[in-house]
């Protein structure tokens, strides 16, 4: 198993070096450039800026130049925001992405699996339908609805949260927008486990676990529920790589000092620095959340073995 | 045995399913009753109900099946009990095993965890008592190294293996009854003679009745005392075993007892020609390995086999699960990468690659063990069968093809109308008939036949035989039959090979291997399958 998870590692760096290259240069195919937008440099400035910045260089030479920093742990300054490097700008936002995301994704596995649960056991029941209703507008309802309408009526209308901010990480800051984010992901999650549960409670080892006498406690829980618990396990590595990184929508409408804004902003302003840090970043997320993934398949289902 | 008190009384039994075609009754008012230390079969072919009866007593039921009437166990009607109450009755007074020993057990847990919580549940017992009980278990079923075995999971254990836990299981709380249900089918000719010898030893010990559920009169001839024979949902004829046997008043027993495939046949003259040829064929698969995942494991499935196929012979490759039979007979088509020598008709076809065997592909066909998983599901019976046309003879109009289409259909004793209508709408043995049309429309010399009986009824079985019989004499076809069912290989074959291991552990003409076996193997292969095999109605 330990062989195992250094291998993946090991196949991590081609990996990161692929994405770095690709994201590099298609970057700079795109046309523009930080310092040649509607901010009114005059020439001489903005020369000065891109000669500081390396921008003249050849553009293989400034990849060298970035490879190298790369390796240093250094993402260098960020072009729009030149008070800050990009490796400060994830210090502060991404610690806060991840409060958020975490959250959302605990709740959304939690409520989602006894959400799908209920459902499977009452399978084209009324309790089935309720959580098959829900689960479609979970997964219809897009987020830039959702959160202004938890703002109108628990901010405004019932003044119970606040509107907006993150008021240096208070519980009730974060109420919003976790159940914003947490809430497709409910959907999600609540309809894949519906689907295996019924498909495991089908299984021929829960008959065997009938007929032997067992509760019904040990049948669904013990038995069933491990077997179904695999897919939204493989669910889970994607689904924390895109919450743990921060929401543009959710970040925006809650005034929320995260990483997900950053992203679009960078592209928009060719903020070369910001944009490639948070390619990595996401990158390495994307990587090690599946590599837990995988490992944690060992750990539910003994058939699976690494070696 | 000479309890005769009834502890088990079926009275007027009936099982509905709701389906989207509305209500299917598939038990119709039946009356069973077991007695205390008795052993009672219900027979029957797929679809008779035997299976829903004993799952009905059970409350087993599938989420849309209902049962009405009274299943009475000791004065206490199973149908009405609590669920609290029926949970201390299942698998503590009456306990089931069951035909899938493969999928029977929960893969996540180890077979100690499993059996451990049965005897705590019902017993009360602490951890550590259980687990002296468990292992007790494992040693009454003859488990090797059971210490080893409580920590193992199910799929480090074979079929037999497991399907010793799952008694051990059912057994685990001594139970009034054990109700079996087909639980040797899956299982190689000779695991089955063990599981019936441990079942009538453990009988003979703990004094259970039994209730075997099976289509395999071998089986009730040998263990039964008294027999149901289920049709449709009806018992059609009851009484004491041999007396059945001996002296069967109902039609239906009558043809079941007389479903077995009969006949020879003759070998081919001496110098008919040659069709296929193998020289020491070998089939070697890869598994593991990789980028700094060390070397791979090689697995020799086929291992130097030298096979000659003459026009119009049937060749019977005889072997037990996993022995390389089927692997063998992909390989010979070229549908597996393979070394050694291979000949079809005068030419090398060895090292020949798609390209160069599609053109001799119409004279090679394939049938399938599986009639439900191998005709697509989304054509036409029509489409499905003329599809090969398409490849070989491509300038035939789409009249030419369906008129190709209705000939093979009345060859293969199906109505031609039939061409319009989807799989689904077809029995097991008709699909079998559709895909052995789908072989038959191309004309080919060679047809390997992998099981294609298995998946069906015996009185089927012996109707897809007889068919596949009558196509070899009217167009002087050579086979490759591949099967477990030695009875069917007799019918069919006039030369045998059989393998262990990918290994040919003997071969010979059809009548000399059976008479004399003189591999060691081949014997164990005859001795279980003549006990247990000859009354079987199906797989």
């Amino acid at each position: 198993m330990l062989r195992y998870v250094l291998r993946r590692l090991l196949t991590a760096i081609p990996t990161l070096f692929v994405i770095v290259t690709m994201a590099f240069f298609l970057m700079r195919v795109a046309p523009g450039g930080p310092f040649n937008q509607e901010r009114g440099l005059s020439p001489e400035i903005r020369a000065n800026l891109e000669a500081q910045f390396g921008l003249n260089d050849p553009l293989w030479l400034q990849f060298v130049h970035y490879l190298g920093n790369l390796l240093r742990g250094n993402f260098g300054p960020s072009y729009n925001m030149p008070d800050f490097t990009v490796t400060e700008l994830f210090a502060k936002g991404l610690p806060i992405s991840i409060q958020l995301g975490a959250s959302a994704l605990v709740l959304a596995l939690l409520l989602g699996s006894v959400l799908g649960t209920i459902a499977a056991l009452n399978q084209n029941k009324l309790g089935d339908y309720m959580v098959i209703a829900l689960a479609t507008a979970g997964s219809t309802i897009p987020t830039f609805v959702i959160a202004p309408v938890i703002q109108l009526l628990f901010g405004l209308t019932w003044k119970l949260l606040p509107i907006g901010g993150w008021g240096d990480g208070a519980f009730i800051n974060k109420v919003g927008p976790v159940l914003t984010l947490a809430l497709p992901q409910i959907a999600i999650v609540a309809r894949l486990m519906r689907g295996s549960m019924i498909e495991s409670l089908r299984s021929h080892h829960i008959r065997t676990a009938r007929a032997l006498g067992l509760s019904d406690w040990s049948v669904v829980v013990k038995h069933a529920l491990r077997g179904a618990i695999l897919p939204i396990v493989s669910f889970t590595g994607p689904a924390a790589a895109a919450l743990l990184t921060g929401s543009v929508i959710v970040e925006t409408i809650f005034s929320i000092p995260g990483v997900g804004r950053y992203f679009v902003d960078a592209a928009l302003n060719r903020d070369y620095t910001l944009v490639m840090g948070t390619v990595v970043v996401i990158a390495i997320f994307t990587i090690v959340f599946n590599l837990i993934v995988d490992v944690m398949y060992a750990v539910v289902d003994p058939r699976v073995r690494y070696d | 045995m000479a309890a005769s008190e009834t502890i088990l009384s079926v009275k007027d039994l009936r099982v509905r399913f709701r389906t989207l075609d509305g209500a299917v009754e598939a038990v119709k008012g039946i009356n069973i009753h077991v007695n205390a230390g008795e052993t009672v079969a219900v027979v029957g072919e797929s679809g008779s109900g035997k299976s829903q009866t004993m799952m009905a007593a059970m409350s087993l039921l599938a989420s849309n099946g209902e049962a009405t009437g009274s299943v009475d166990y000791r004065g206490r009607n199973l149908l009405t009990l609590s669920k609290s109450e029926l949970n201390k009755v299942r698998g503590a007074k009456i306990s089931m095993i069951f035909q899938e020993p493969m999928t029977s057990l929960d893969p996540l847990y180890s077979i100690g965890n499993q059996l451990i919580e049965p005897i705590r549940r019902h017993r009360g017992l602490n951890a550590a008592e259980a687990y002296e009980e468990a292992l007790k278990l494992l040693r009454l079923v003859h488990i090797p190294d059971p210490e080893r075995r409580m920590k193992s999971y199910p799929h480090e254990m074979s079929g037999g293996q497991r399907q010793r836990v799952m008694i051990a299981m059912a057994l685990a709380n001594d139970p009034d009854i054990l109700i079996a249900d087909e639980p040797t089918t899956a299982l190689d000719v000779t695991i089955q003679a063990q599981i019936l010898m441990l079942l009538a030893e453990l009988q003979r010990k703990l004094g259970m009745a039994i209730v075997f559920i099976t289509h395999d009169l071998g089986i009730v001839r040998r263990f039964a005392d008294r027999v149901y024979v289920m049709r449709q949902g009806e018992v059609v004829e009851e009484g004491e075993a041999e007396a059945i046997f001996v002296n069967p008043q109902h039609a239906y027993t009558k043809m079941l007892l007389a479903a077995e495939p009969t006949g020879h046949k003759a070998p081919p003259p001496a110098n008919a020609p040659v069709l296929l040829e193998g020289r020491n064929v070998e089939v070697t698969f890869r598994i593991g390995g990789g980028f700094l995942a060390g070397e791979p494991l090689m697995l020799r499935a086929v291992d130097h086999i030298s096979i000659r196929l003459q026009r119009n012979q049937t060749i019977g490759i005889v072997g037990e699960s996993g022995s390389g039979k089927s692997t063998l007979g992909r390989a010979l088509l070229r549908l597996l990468p393979s070394d050694g020598l291979i000949r079809f008709g005068d030419r090398d076809i060895s090292q020949a690659d798609r390209q160069a065997m599609r053109p001799l592909r119409r004279q090679m066909q394939l049938v399938f063990q599986d009639p439900f998983g191998s005709l697509s599901p989304r054509m036409t019976v029509g489409q499905v069968i003329t599809e090969g046309l398409l490849v070989h003879e491509p300038n035939l109009s789409g009249k030419q093809r369906d008129l190709r289409a209705v000939e093979a259909l009345r060859e293969v004793g199906l109505d031609p109308n039939a061409r319009n209508r989807y799989p689904h709408e077809f029995s097991g043995g008709q699909r079998q008939r559709i895909a052995i049309a789908r072989a038959m429309i191309l004309k080919p010399k060679l047809v390997v036949l992998d099981e294609p009986t298995s998946a069906l009824d015996r009185s089927v079985q012996k109707q897809i035989v007889e068919l596949l019989r009558k196509l070899q004499a009217d167009h002087e076809l050579s086979y490759l039959f591949i099967s477990h069912d030695l009875s069917v290989v007799r019918a069919m074959a006039d030369y045998i090979i059989v393998m262990k291991q990918g290994k040919i552990v003997e071969e010979g003409p059809t009548e000399a291997i059976f008479s004399n076996p003189q591999h060691a193997y081949t014997q164990t292969l005859m001795a279980a399958a003549i006990d247990v095999t000859r009354f079987r109605l199906s797989a």
